[in-house]
């Protein structure tokens, strides 16, 4: 596979080229060959880690959006066992920006839905870039309100630059079929789980992202705007991207600090892209977690205090 | 040689002029204002709707000296530190200075003709009536409260969305206000929501598009994406009064639109149908 570098990714390129090429053309018994290919190894682990453990936020935003990233289908088939997909909208059409369907976690059936990437050109046209239409929506309420008909809990995965801003979307309505998905989801009666596994658009994200527990992947982001989209109003220079990033606080960690988000699940050094396997069964991990810890709550407190979840988020002050 | 000269505008003069007179975002006919702010600060010529301060919305649509106002203090903090080219602590000063407003958002209870609501009116003038965790917080009350007095709610809105000042925590707004508007529903108590120019981002996309019945007025600007967004991702023009309150309706998103002069008669009227 070719590994796809970021620009910060740089210092780590030329060493990892050398490596590989090292391991497939030279001649493993010279100990010239063998010397040098320690060497590297342990150069290469160190600058990774120089590199990854200081991120900015820009640099998360990047590494949120890369495109070996794992994306929702990648983490329902590591993570869930029979993934039957169920389509539709019931009235307009199928969106496979946004997915779902049924699926068993340790032998226990659940309902999982998320946006959904692409990783090649054709692909990535055929999933929007993960930004659905308002049937993607619509289609997400719908497969949420089947499992919770049979009191099976909910999983949702938010990645996605945001909801789709065409002129279909609008006529049929995005804004209205958000601001649905927002109201019923605080009703739905069953455990919900929303985990922002890469980028967390707006309001687009939002859509599938109320719920009894919010997780974040370490890498991840999640935001009220893009970094570019909020340069070109505040600063009106759409590259000043980086600068936006670092204001407005969209990083797992600072989610966690403003209580917005409940866990940051750690991800392999480098990034999720560079181990799905390891990645994946940290997610697990906690999904079973907070699923055990859900099944204890009675199901009248289920629905307030997913309210009063919501309901203290902001900051003000009253005179 | 001319006849006159033109006599030199002064920019303290010309201000002067700004005072007396508005032209019209629409058809650009200059109107006195005196004569624009009679006519409900709509345009005599072509009938586009002004937007118009909160105390005007309230002054036209509620019965006299009925409103109540609601939770007056609430003020806005910087949870991010938020500072692009200017300081959100500075630019919310400047707002509260130019409007006389604490926030972007006026609630309290009062009555359209007889019948009582808790009502909510964004002031556009404030911050571009964006959504921030003050404006979050007076909805969730100001429904909470409907629930408790067993009333309706109206939401008058003109809002460009959430405030990105506020970070992640504006858009938490919208799952706020939206989870509070459940609560309505589960009660079975109207919700009345009238979107005025302009209504965009996470207003619309949250309490603005929930009402049982939603009114707007004429050729107000509503929509999820704004206009300039959706032109530069598609790459083409956009179909002749696209997102205006017109297309709308003949797109089923709301259900009448309603002018201004009219729209306490028919508030009333909505209020009264629904609770009797």
């Amino acid at each position: 596979m070719v590994r796809h570098y970021l620009d910060f990714e740089r210092p780590l390129m030329e060493m990892e080229r050398e490596y590989e090429e090292l391991q497939r053309f030279a001649h493993r018994d010279d100990p010239r060959v063998l010397a040098r290919i320690k060497k590297l190894q342990n150069r290469i682990a160190k600058v990774r880690k120089e590199i990854y453990s200081q991120l900015t936020p820009w640099q998360k935003t990047q590494l949120s959006r890369h495109i070996d990233r794992p994306h929702t289908l990648d983490y329902i088939h590591l993570v869930f066992e029979d993934f039957m997909e169920l389509h539709g909208d019931r009235g307009f059409m199928d969106d496979p920006a946004m997915i779902g369907g049924l699926a068993r976690l340790e032998g226990e059936t659940v309902v999982v839905v998320g946006h959904q990437k692409g990783r090649d050109v054709k692909e990535m046209s055929y999933r929007n870039f993960g930004m659905p239409h308002p049937e993607g929506y619509r289609k997400a309420l719908r497969i949420m309100q089947l499992g919770a008909g049979f009191r099976k809990p909910i999983i949702t995965m938010i990645d996605t630059p945001g909801a789709y801003p065409g002129v279909g979307a609008e006529e049929r309505g995005q804004a209205e079929a958000i601001a649905h998905n927002l109201r019923e989801m605080a009703t739905i009666l069953t455990p919900i789980i929303g985990v922002v596994i890469g980028e967390g658009g707006s309001g687009g994200a939002l859509a599938i992202g109320v719920g009894d527990r919010i997780l974040m992947m370490e890498n991840a982001i999640y935001s009220v705007i893009s970094p570019e989209g909020c340069a070109a109003i505040l600063w009106r220079d759409g590259a000043k991207g980086p600068l936006a990033a670092e204001a407005l606080r969209l990083t797992a960690s600072d989610l966690l600090k403003l209580g917005v988000i409940d866990e940051v699940i750690p991800e392999p050094l480098g990034g999720a892209h560079c181990d799905y396997q390891a990645a994946a069964a940290k997610l697990k991990e906690a999904l079973l977690r907070h699923l055990e810890e859900l099944r204890d709550v009675p199901e009248e407190r289920l629905l307030p205090e997913r309210y009063q979840k919501f309901r203290r988020m902001g900051a003000f002050m009253e005179e | 040689m001319a006849w006159f000269k033109k006599k030199e505008v002064t920019p303290k003069e010309r201000k002067k002029g700004d005072a007396l007179w508005s032209k019209c975002n629409v058809c650009n006919e200059i109107t006195y204002k005196k004569e624009l702010e009679r006519n409900l600060n709509v345009c005599p010529k072509c009938s586009y709707h002004f937007p118009i301060s909160a105390q005007k919305r309230l002054a036209i649509v509620l019965d006299e000296g009925s409103f109540r106002e609601l939770d007056r203090g609430l003020t806005s903090v910087d949870p991010i530190h938020f500072r692009d080219t200017k300081r959100y602590s500075e630019r919310l000063k400047e707002a509260q200075r130019r409007t006389g407003l604490k926030d972007a958002f006026v609630t309290g209870s009062g009555k359209v003709h007889d019948s009582p609501a808790m009502m909510g009116v964004f002031d556009f003038g404030f911050l571009g009536g964006s959504l921030g965790s003050v404006v979050g917080e007076k909805i969730a009350r100001m429904v909470e409260k409907a629930v408790e007095e067993r009333v309706g709610v109206i939401i008058f809105t003109s809002s460009g969305g959430a405030r990105m000042q506020e970070g992640i925590l504006s858009l938490m707004q919208m799952a706020k206000t939206s989870a509070a508007l459940s609560l309505l529903k589960r009660e079975k108590l109207p919700y009345i929501s009238v979107l005025t120019d302009p209504t965009t981002g996470g207003a619309t996309a949250s309490f603005a598009m929930l009402g049982d019945v939603i009114v707007a007025e004429p050729g107000a600007l509503i929509g999820f994406a704004g206009p300039r967004v959706i032109k530069e991702t598609i790459k083409t023009n956009l179909p002749p009064g696209f997102q205006r309150a017109e297309y709308l309706l003949k797109h089923g998103m709301i259900d009448l639109i309603v002018e201004r002069k009219q729209l306490k008669e028919i508030l009333g009227q909505l209020l009264d149908l629904l609770y009797h």
